[in-house]
């Protein structure tokens, strides 16, 4: 019998399956590849085969505008890929369509989670703690500063702020796959039913999200609508729009950005965020590090973010921990 | 303390003059006294606690956070005051304290000693949130970076009591926090604090530019525009100060000028350092580059005495012995003022003279000749102007020499901020360092964000976008295509750039669509300008 965790490898575009010749969210075309989540950094085009959820292949084949390959797996559903390699996809509470991937062979257990979060969200199913022995965790807000607040109290900031702005609107910028479908729902459930207005790059994955039974309530296009008509609203744009001229169009936008990042002031500063919204589809510190106590690992394997930060919390806690070094992940706009 | 932490908080986030003003005028209007006081004591630089230091909250969070993990949050954040507010464990026990008051925590950070910081403090963050330990830390050790001067604090202050920003400034001077007496004068109808027993800051009388305006010169006089610092000297009951345009005590930096004033008054002029400079020999006056090494400093040497000896060039007399001449017409504080001047030591003070013209048109021709004598420009005052503070039309005028200008070409562009955050209004443009057919590079000259219009404006951000060779954060620098013809008042040797020239006041004067970057003018063009 060969070393343990031989059969897995990380390579700087990607974890590598060897017995079975795959690959895990691989940063160039490959001829199989199996996708946690939707994202650009996880999900590229190209690939021989994808092997992902059907959200996930839903929303590359709207990205990159082809199917060819595609295989789909439900949640809880196991897919045997050869070489006595099997995977089962997990919800991992992140986007819509976002999977841990648990990877079996020879009876060692891997867990490779993509990007994960461990509250509640309206467009997708919670993450569910998968016990394993190696553990490979995303680490974007890895830093103990990072205390992500309550969507609720964050919700709360943005309609308050709509209400006292009555000939403004507000801005929401936000991610446009996951972020900004996640906080239209929040919303809806906070009991906003008034219109919200989108940027264009946003429509098409808001009906997608539709589509998978993710109800938005009312949404118009900036394009189509009088600038009047948006004062007191809510419009939501992805964040680079948000200093761009299409912002141009809005009566008198307050500038707010859902992100993570938002919990330092100065990040906030320097895009230019008047209201700043806590919001992230990652773990927090404290959620990283429960994490990482309830699957209760062997080791660890880090794979994108502040991963020196949550090493030292390894070492502190006698556990394992290594940190890989790969390429192509982004977290700047969560 | 919470609602000083979420004014703090949204000052933070808020770029725009007016929305701040607002801010601070809502928050002083809601909040009771002292806290708004010591709000304002905050906000104007007023408070300081010296048992409180940055090292002291380091030393407490290494006692509390691992050290590797604290300082890469610190490195992360790049603020240890906003770190720390972030990293600070809840307490064990629940604390069924209410969180302090504005007041409270004043009186206990002013109570804390070196020795008894580390205990104190704790007990004080323990009981705040998020916003409040960052509005603590930030109000403890002293810079709270939320982009507020102390005039834009008083300013917010005449705008919540609806009362004159002239008197807010004229009576703030003699206060002390939390201001009790301002704020029963501001917003309960008290009489005013009285000012006339202090050496206090009395506001400035300001001029208008002349603009198109001719003024009949039976009416008006003329002055020379120094190039200096205005300043005022105050003395009352043997104590003398000596005050910036905006108030700011200078004494420290020109403590010859304050042993120098032998009578009660409060004076008006332009602060000089001696020379040749200005007006030739007889002008008396050095460049505004020598002044400049005289300013800022807490402690000047003998050498820096000696080297660039200071005086006053007298504008006008507001008060003298104890008797406030303000309300008198000009030509009545002009005779005071000269047969104060026997009185006074000319080694220290001279007077301002008069511009003799037959008529406005020969004032022009002399106004014309004003370049080199670098001099700024023309004074016109009204001859029965009282002084009065502020801007009142009609009444002063300031007549700058036409402009130097030069032909510029953009290197890079910036957003500019509020109603400009989505375009790029901020333009740093150069001059070649040589011939550019033979290769000769562009260096940065200046910067400007003014004299164009919102249409030109909305053309230049075009230019911009369309011609980014490279982009960082929120500036890009274009191709170097597009000419400006730049307006500035004069150019000095700086060591700050990198073409080592400084423009004051530059601003655009003309976008030259139609000049092809090449013929732009040489870095020596402008260093022949150079008065210094």
């Amino acid at each position: 019998m060969s070393a343990p965790f031989s059969w897995i490898r990380p390579d700087p575009h990607g974890i590598r399956i060897l017995p079975a010749n795959a690959w895990i969210d691989p940063a160039r075309p490959v001829d199989r590849a199996l996708v946690t989540h939707g994202h650009a950094d996880h999900a590229r085009g190209g690939h021989g085969e994808t092997i992902a959820t059907p959200a996930t292949l839903a929303i590359m084949k709207l990205r990159y505008a082809t199917s060819a390959g595609a295989i789909p797996v439900e949640y809880g559903e196991t897919v045997a890929l050869g070489g006595g390699v099997s995977a089962t996809y997990i919800p991992a509470g992140h986007v819509l369509g976002s999977a841990q991937i648990l990877l079996e062979h020879a009876g060692e257990r891997v867990v490779i989670t993509g990007d994960y979060k461990r509250r509640a969200d309206p467009t997708c199913p919670p993450f569910e703690v998968t016990p394993c022995d190696v553990f490979i965790t995303e680490a974007t807000f890895g830093l103990p500063l990072f205390t992500h607040p309550p969507i609720e109290e964050e919700i709360a900031k943005l309609l308050a702020r709509m209400g006292a702005e009555p000939d403004r609107c507000v801005l929401v910028g936000a991610y446009a796959l996951g972020k900004a479908q996640r906080v239209i729902a929040e919303l809806r459930q906070a009991g906003h039913h008034a219109p919200i207005y989108l940027h264009g790059a946003m429509e098409k994955m808001c009906h997608l999200y539709e589509d998978f039974g993710v109800g938005l309530g009312e949404l118009r296009l900036v394009a189509d609508t009088p600038k009047d008509e948006m004062r007191g609203a809510i419009v939501v744009c992805p964040p680079s729009a948000l200093g761009d001229r299409w912002s141009r169009r809005l009566p008198d936008p307050v500038t707010a950005m859902a992100s993570g990042w938002m919990r330092v002031r100065q990040r906030a500063r320097q895009r230019g965020v008047e209201l700043p919204l806590v919001i992230s589809d990652h773990a927090d510190w404290h959620e990283l590090t429960r994490t990482v106590e309830e699957v209760n690992p062997a080791e660890t394997w880090i794979t994108h973010g502040r991963e020196e930060a949550l090493l030292r919390w390894h070492q502190l806690h006698q556990r394992r921990a290594r940190a890989l070094a790969l390429v192509g992940y982004e977290d700047e706009d969560d | 303390m919470q609602h000083f932490a979420a004014l703090l908080d949204a000052l933070t986030y808020t770029t725009g003059r007016n929305a701040k003003l607002r801010l601070i005028a809502d928050y002083l209007l809601a909040t009771p006294d002292p806290d708004r006081g010591w709000a304002m004591a905050a906000l104007t630089g007023g408070l300081d606690f010296p048992a409180v230091k940055s090292s002291t909250v380091r030393a407490l969070m290494h006692e509390r956070v691992d050290p590797v993990l604290w300082s890469l949050s610190r490195d992360f954040v790049g603020d240890t005051a906003e770190t720390a507010s972030l990293l600070w464990p809840a307490p064990a026990t629940i604390d069924v304290t209410p969180p302090p008051s504005l007041d409270e925590v004043v009186g206990r950070l002013s109570a804390m000693t070196r020795q008894s910081v580390m205990r104190d403090l704790p007990l004080l963050l323990d009981r705040l949130d998020e916003p409040g330990r960052y509005a603590l830390i930030k109000l403890a050790t002293g810079a709270l970076r939320a982009g507020v001067s102390a005039r834009l604090a008083r300013t917010a202050f005449a705008l919540a009591f609806a009362v004159p920003i002239d008197e807010v400034e004229e009576y703030w001077h003699g206060q002390q926090p939390p201001y009790a007496p301002l704020f029963a004068w501001a917003a309960d109808g008290a009489p005013p604090p009285r000012t006339d027993h202090l050496p206090l800051f009395r506001p400035f009388m300001l001029a208008h530019p002349l603009e198109e305006t001719e003024v009949d010169l039976a009416d008006y006089v003329a002055e020379w525009k120094w190039d200096g610092i205005r300043v005022q000297l105050v003395r009352v009951n043997g104590e003398t100060r000596a005050y910036s345009r905006s108030g700011d005590d200078i004494s420290a930096s020109f403590p010859e000028m304050v042993a120098a004033l032998p009578v009660d008054a409060v004076l008006d002029g332009e602060l000089l350092v001696r020379g040749s400079h200005q007006g030739g020999e007889s002008g008396g006056a050095a460049s505004f580059n020598a002044l400049q090494q005289r300013l800022g400093r807490k402690t000047v040497s003998k050498a820096m005495l000696a080297n660039y000896p200071a005086f006053v060039r007298l504008y006008d007399v507001m008060v003298l012995d104890g008797e406030d001449l303000r309300p008198l017409p000009w030509t009545e504080r002009r005779q005071r003022l000269e047969s104060l001047m026997e009185h006074l030591p000319a080694s220290h003070f001279d007077l301002s003279p008069l511009v003799e013209a037959p008529d406005f048109a020969a004032l022009a021709a002399i106004r014309e000749g004003a370049r080199d004598e670098a001099i700024e420009g023309l004074m016109l005052k009204r001859r029965d102007s009282p002084y009065v503070s502020g801007r009142r039309v009609g009444l002063w005028y300031k007549w700058k020499r036409d402009p130097l200008l030069v032909d510029c070409v953009l290197m890079y562009a910036q957003r500019g901020s509020g109603k400009r955050s989505s375009f790029y209004s901020d333009y740093t443009f150069g001059c070649w360092d040589g011939d550019p057919d033979q290769g000769a590079d562009l260096l940065p000259v200046g910067k400007a964000y003014s004299g164009f219009t919102d249409e030109e404006l909305a053309l230049l951000d075009k230019h911009v976008r369309q011609n980014t060779t490279q982009r960082f954060g929120p500036v890009r620098e274009t191709t170097r295509s597009l000419v400006f013809e730049v307006a500035f008042d004069s150019v000095h040797t700086s060591k700050r750039h990198k073409s080592g020239l400084a423009m004051r006041f530059p601003r655009i004067r003309r976008i030259r669509w139609d000049k092809p970057a090449h013929e732009a003018d040489r870095i020596d063009a402008l260093r022949a300008l150079i008065k210094d």
